[in-house]
């Protein structure tokens, strides 16, 4: 929390370089970077889950597996929300908001985060369907790790072929490129994105132990 | 040599079921016809980026609906069967293999009815045909595995498609992209982007050998 709060402030606050095409925009880096950030490790923290509940068979792991997911999907679309913003605003034409969400859409880092997020819609709408408790776990868990491996890929092959105004769309990722970034600006984006995933995993750990809790009431009752 | 026989064994097994029903073969080859002349009444003779994009998305469709039954047809009881003979490796691998088969028969099947009802705007014939049968085999390949899922949570080939859709969408993009290129002999055939497509093929046969026996076992 306290590196979040220091986030918040110094991203408002702190002077940043002003590049002509980004200008005070670049703030959010801070907040778009770092969702992401927290996104992904969310979803990998609950494939790591579901290989546990199959390698194990406790259902712990299952529930956890799933509050990652869905914490990761929160996170996903506040990231897909903060980009699309950003990106209105740098490359695409804010003064022409009628036709650029198509224009937006076809970004194929968007593409990328889309179809993740419908991965683990699709996600969900599994477990829902399912009845049985220990049916659903196992077969969630393996649809979730048969998804995670396609979706790698995706994030990571896609963005490379297709034509992007994304920085970093042929080299390599944009957050993690020592040059590009000032000093000023990644003193606070580390501790940002450190902020945003131990949010991320903060939120979910209370998830669970709160479908844990439900459950045990459930039994006594 | 065990494991040969065993996944030869099951194959005969499907190939013959699907020989003495061919309910399913016609009821496909029924399907594309008619969605291509639904087609060909709409738009007679369409431009080559609209036809690629209607040529994958039925080719998507077919795989579906070929592929679907293969694990929903199994009854409860059988599968205990299979349970007691066979290992679960080698069960996914007989399947795979008739559902590979199965595709790519359809797979040209739909092309040679494409160019009948809308023309074939391909200048590479031969490269083209190769993408499309390198393409029906990557999707059987997803949606056999994505049918064992759903024929094990009980559901109907609805809840395939919503797994698939999403997993597919990349793999149907690089698809794309390859077979455009076959439409004109300005364009060089990108290498790469094919060895990923065989990368992800065999991704998802290493998964579904892995993954198959949780699913198996109830």
């Amino acid at each position: 929390m306290v590196l979040l709060i220091y986030a918040f402030t110094a991203g408002l606050l702190a002077n940043v370089p002003h590049l002509p095409q980004l200008q005070e925009t670049i703030r959010n880096v801070y907040y778009h970077v770092g969702m992401w950030f927290c996104m992904m490790t969310l979803f990998t923290v609950s494939v790591i889950q579901a290989i546990k509940y199959l390698n194990t068979n406790n259902l712990r792991h299952d529930n956890a597996s799933r509050q990652y997911a869905v914490v990761g999907i929160v996170f996903g679309i506040l990231g897909y929300a903060t980009g699309s913003i950003w990106m209105s605003y740098t490359w695409a034409d804010p003064h022409k908001t009628a036709n650029t969400f198509s224009l937006i859409a076809k970004e194929p880092k968007l593409i990328g985060a889309a179809i993740a997020l419908l991965i683990y819609f699709a996600y969900l709408v599994l477990r829902d369907s399912i009845t049985d408790i220990d049916k659903k776990a196992r077969i969630s868990a393996v649809y979730n790790i048969f998804a995670f491996a396609f979706l790698f890929p995706t994030i990571w092959i896609l963005p490379r072929l297709l034509p992007s105004l994304h920085p970093g769309g042929s080299e390599g990722n944009p957050a993690l490129d020592f040059k590009s970034a000032d000093n000023n600006v990644r003193l606070v984006m580390y501790p940002a994105f450190l902020g945003w995933t131990l949010l991320g995993v903060w939120i979910s750990t209370i998830k669970i132990r709160l479908a844990l809790l439900k459950e045990k009431t459930l039994f006594k009752s | 040599m065990k494991n040969l026989t065993q996944i030869w064994t099951l194959f005969k097994k499907d190939l013959l079921l699907e020989i003495r029903q061919q309910y399913s073969f016609y009821g496909i080859v029924l399907y594309v016809a008619s969605t291509l002349f639904v087609l060909y009444m709409a738009i007679e003779e369409p431009e080559a980026n609209v036809w690629n994009g209607l040529f994958w998305v039925i080719q998507l469709f077919i795989c579906i609906n070929a592929v679907a039954k293969s694990f929903l047809q199994e009854s409860r009881s059988r599968m205990l069967y299979y349970q007691s003979i066979v290992s679960p490796q080698n069960f996914v691998l007989a399947k795979l293999l008739f559902n590979t088969l199965l595709m790519l028969a359809m797979s040209a099947l739909s092309i040679l009815l494409f160019t009948i009802f809308l023309g074939n705007p391909a200048q590479k014939t031969a490269q083209f045909i190769g993408v499309v049968l390198l393409g029906g085999w990557g999707l059987s390949l997803v949606f056999s595995f994505l049918a064992a899922i759903a024929a094990k949570a009980q559901q109907n080939a609805a809840i395939m498609a919503i797994l698939g859709f999403p997993i597919i969408i990349p793999e149907l993009m690089l698809l794309m992209r390859v077979s455009k290129t076959a439409f004109s002999d300005l364009l060089t055939f990108p290498v790469t982007t094919v060895l990923l497509l065989v990368a992800l093929d065999g991704m998802v046969i290493m998964l579904s050998i892995i993954l198959f026996p949780f699913l198996w076992k109830d």
